[in-house]
């Protein structure tokens, strides 16, 4: 079966030989001079399908195919758009329409990212692995574990180290987790020393098997701050497990102000400052992020100086999801009893006060490069057109936050995308679509390819188009293209 | 890099496609409200692990079946090896000749053992599998070359006729042909055995070692055609009128023996602009008009 010129398809698993030129048995994936290409019906976004209900989606999957409407409002995506090559060659659809009477631009090209990577946050207390180790999927290194920030954990995957500066498997294997992920499928990322997790774009993320419902309300001392009045007169002690912060009730600045006197507790872990904890425990999955089942071990002997029996002690996470109540006994032991009714509202409350816990991918990469010369024959002037807010970049339509600083960097939230916008190219890399949305005579102006430019309805009602609707959440690419937004 | 089947219900709100690797499916389903729905999940399901059963028996299925042979385990496989089973002491024929049809026979099966539906069809690129309660029909359009639709015949099939499957097959298709027919469209009891009936058909409609017929070893082309080393038609150049009358003959000839063997119900041969029909009592050759948005209109 060896075949110097063909390559082996890899979509599906009827594993198509192809050769040069031509595409394989599904004609949807072919082989362009040796590059594995897509070449899939070009998306178009259509927006009046998002006021008529034509559409019904199956199976709850919110995809739709077929050539619905024709309409004025139409957006064309760079999805199946395909790219050019070599790079100086104008991008494969420039399309003009027109905008509340002003002549508009969109240049629309499918990039190829070797640049480009996922940054994922994943809303979650549990421990997840130490910062910087290494993320894996199906054994190969993919990313790594970068800072925590408040209530959640971020990774940062993908990026050129891992595509194409490791062994091939490991690029492959990064290619197909970076696509899954930003095609909104569910992932399993294992960390080294850490948790192993599902993570899906816009799904709460499961964390070695235990779903994530909520995100925790605060910190422990933050959550003894807002809950304080609530607990006063209930309780005599309370004690906010959390694996950053834990918080106790009567030392804390919010219990001291109340009036609620000493209780003789003794706390593991290092004091901060009053009432607030470090490192009662270590990291984990079980109570507040912490690897503690059994509450009562981080607590040392009560003072019996200071406690006295019948002494009320509540404890709980910071979400509510684990709590416990006890009571002394003669000898300052804590016994467990039932929650009293009185107290059950503030834990319900810690429980409601917290977001649903998600998984949210944002796709990034840097259009900066090679990419431009598609567009303009000046590239820098594309660069400094974007910094100017002259042009409109978006992703499939979705809008985009551009950093700031060189280049055409950029983020976007996959889930804001259309369905099945990405797609890879063995070397490997991603191919996202870009869209670039200007005034025509800006376009000019940065010296476009303007004998290539061609009106929307040239484009329109070939059988190789799919009319979707557009995301409602994201501002219309064409409208006001003076002042692009950044994704909120 | 495995993509998950995906199944989508068409803007019409009725027929869904089913698409996974080369297969495109369009399903549609007539009754209740409640068995379409329960039809159409029971389609999704069986489908979603189609295209894997498939090719976990890929080289087997490319080998040139054998009487006697390695028979295969997949459910839909078997159905292939069925398909082609009458052909393969005579001539070369692989059980890929009948995947199309194979493919939209399991899944309209599953279909009608799930729900009690009065019509059904699953249309694999053109292989149909249908189904007909007591008392249903289904007018079903012809075109003469797959690459340009337009209708050249119509085909009202009713419930008390044996035909439930429908096959096109032609080098101008998306298989490769190792003959010059534009299209063969053969009606038969089943959709498997349409879809191997179609290939051998147009595979005979020829003019070996015709100078205006463009021929390419099927491996230069896709390195892993079951048709291997074997000439496929690439382009006809100018035909003289005896030639495609001759090429013609060929096909009706076969098509024709496999009628009176009961091996198919009737078959429309095309090339060129010329059409022979072989039971006409089935298939009326005016041209309909083409109605849009008709449920009951098919592209064979």
């Amino acid at each position: 079966m060896a075949d110097d010129d063909a390559i082996r398809c890899d979509a599906c698993p009827v594993l198509c030989y192809i050769k040069p030129g031509r595409a394989g048995a599904c004609d949807r994936y072919a082989n362009d001079n040796g590059e594995l290409i897509r070449i899939d019906p070009h998306v178009v976004l259509d927006r009046a399908v998002s006021r008529g209900d034509s559409v019904v989606p199956f199976l709850e999957r919110k995809e739709w195919d077929g050539n619905i409407v024709s309409s004025p409002d139409i957006f064309v995506t760079a999805i199946g758009a395909g790219t050019t090559y070599p790079d100086y060659k104008p991008a494969p659809f420039i399309i003009s329409s027109s905008v509340q009477g002003v002549d508009m631009v969109t240049v629309v090209t499918e990039g190829i990212f070797s640049y480009c990577g996922v940054k994922l946050k994943i809303d979650t207390d549990r421990y997840l692995g130490p910062e910087t180790n290494l993320v894996r999927a199906q054994g190969e290194p993919v990313g790594h574990v970068t800072t925590s920030e408040y209530g959640s954990q971020m990774l940062s995957l993908g990026g050129v180290r891992h595509l194409t500066g490791g062994s091939r498997r490991e690029g492959t294997v990064t290619c197909e987790t970076l696509l899954n992920l930003c095609d909104r499928k569910p992932v399993e990322l294992a960390i080294d020393e850490g948790a192993t997790i599902v993570v899906e774009a816009g799904r709460p993320p499961v964390v070695d098997g235990v779903r994530e419902e909520r995100m925790r309300v605060g910190c422990g001392s933050a959550t003894i701050g807002m809950f304080a009045k609530q607990w006063h007169g209930k309780v005599d002690e309370v004690v906010v497990v959390d694996d950053h912060i834990t918080g106790v009730l009567s030392e804390h600045q919010a219990g001291k102000l109340l009036g609620i006197p000493e209780t003789g507790i003794e706390m593991k872990g290092r004091r901060s400052t009053p009432g607030r904890y470090f490192r009662v425990a270590e990291p984990g999955t079980a109570w507040g992020g912490t690897n503690i089942e059994d509450p009562l071990s981080i607590l040392k002997e009560f003072d019996p100086k200071i406690a006295w029996p019948k002494l009320r002690l509540l404890m709980v996470s910071t979400t509510g999801e684990h709590y416990a109540y006890f009571e002394l006994d003669d000898s300052l032991r804590p016994v467990e009893k039932e929650l009293p009714v009185t107290l059950t509202e503030s834990v319900a409350r810690i429980k409601e006060n917290c977001e649903p816990a998600l998984s949210t991918v944002m796709f990034m990469a840097g259009a900066g490069g090679s990419l431009r010369a598609g567009v303009t024959e000046n590239p820098v002037r594309l660069t400094h057109s974007v910094r100017d807010a002259l042009t409109r970049v978006t992703c499939g339509g979705a809008p985009v936050y551009v950093w700031p600083g060189g280049g055409i960097t950029f983020m976007v939230d996959v889930t804001r995308m259309p369905d099945r916008a990405f797609g890879y190219v063995p070397t490997p890399a991603l191919v996202a679509p870009i869209e670039f949305t200007l005034k025509l005579e800006d376009y000019a102006a940065l010296g476009g390819y303007m004998d290539h430019v061609r009106p929307l309805a040239s484009i329109l009602g070939g059988e190789d188009r799919r009319h979707l609707s557009s995301n409602p959440k994201n501002p219309w690419p064409l409208s006001d293209a003076k002042s692009p937004r950044p994704a909120k | 890099m495995r993509e998950r089947a995906q199944i989508t219900l068409l803007p019409d709100g009725h027929r869904l496609h089913l698409h996974d690797g080369p297969i495109d499916l369009i399903i549609e389903a007539f009754g209740a409200a409640l068995a379409v729905n329960i039809a159409h999940s029971a389609a999704a399901t069986r489908f979603a692990t189609l295209l894997d059963e498939l090719c976990s028996e890929l080289p087997l299925l490319r080998q040139p079946a054998q009487p006697g042979g390695q028979q295969p385990a997949g459910v839909v496989a078997k159905r292939m090896f069925a398909a082609v089973a009458p052909y393969c002491e005579q001539t070369f024929i692989t059980p890929m000749a009948a995947v199309a049809g194979a493919v939209a026979e399991e899944v309209l099966a599953s279909m009608t053992s799930a729900a009690n539906l009065s019509r059904a069809y699953v249309n694999n690129g053109g292989d149909i599998a249908l189904h007909l309660a007591p008392g249903e029909n289904f007018i079903v359009g012809m075109v003469e070359r797959p690459d340009r639709p337009s209708l050249v015949g119509k085909v009202d099939l009713t419930y008390t006729q044996p035909v439930r499957g429908i096959a096109t097959s032609g080098w101008r298709g998306r298989s490769f042909s190792l003959g010059i027919a534009d299209a063969v469209t053969v009606l038969a009891d089943r959709a498997a055995a349409a879809d191997a009936a179609a290939t051998i058909i147009a595979n005979a409609v020829d003019l070996p070692g015709h100078p205006s017929v463009t021929r390419v070893p099927a491996r230069d082309l896709a390195p892993d055609s079951d048709l291997g080393d074997r000439l496929v038609t690439q382009d006809i150049g100018n035909l003289f009128p005896d030639e495609i009358a001759a090429a013609l003959n060929a096909g009706v000839e076969v098509a024709e023996f496999l009628l009176s063997a009961g091996l198919i119900r009737a078959a429309a041969v095309h090339l060129l602009g010329e059409t022979r029909i072989v039971g006409a009592n089935i298939i009326s050759e005016q041209p309909v008009v083409r109605s849009e948005g008709s449920g009951s209109l098919m592209h064979a």
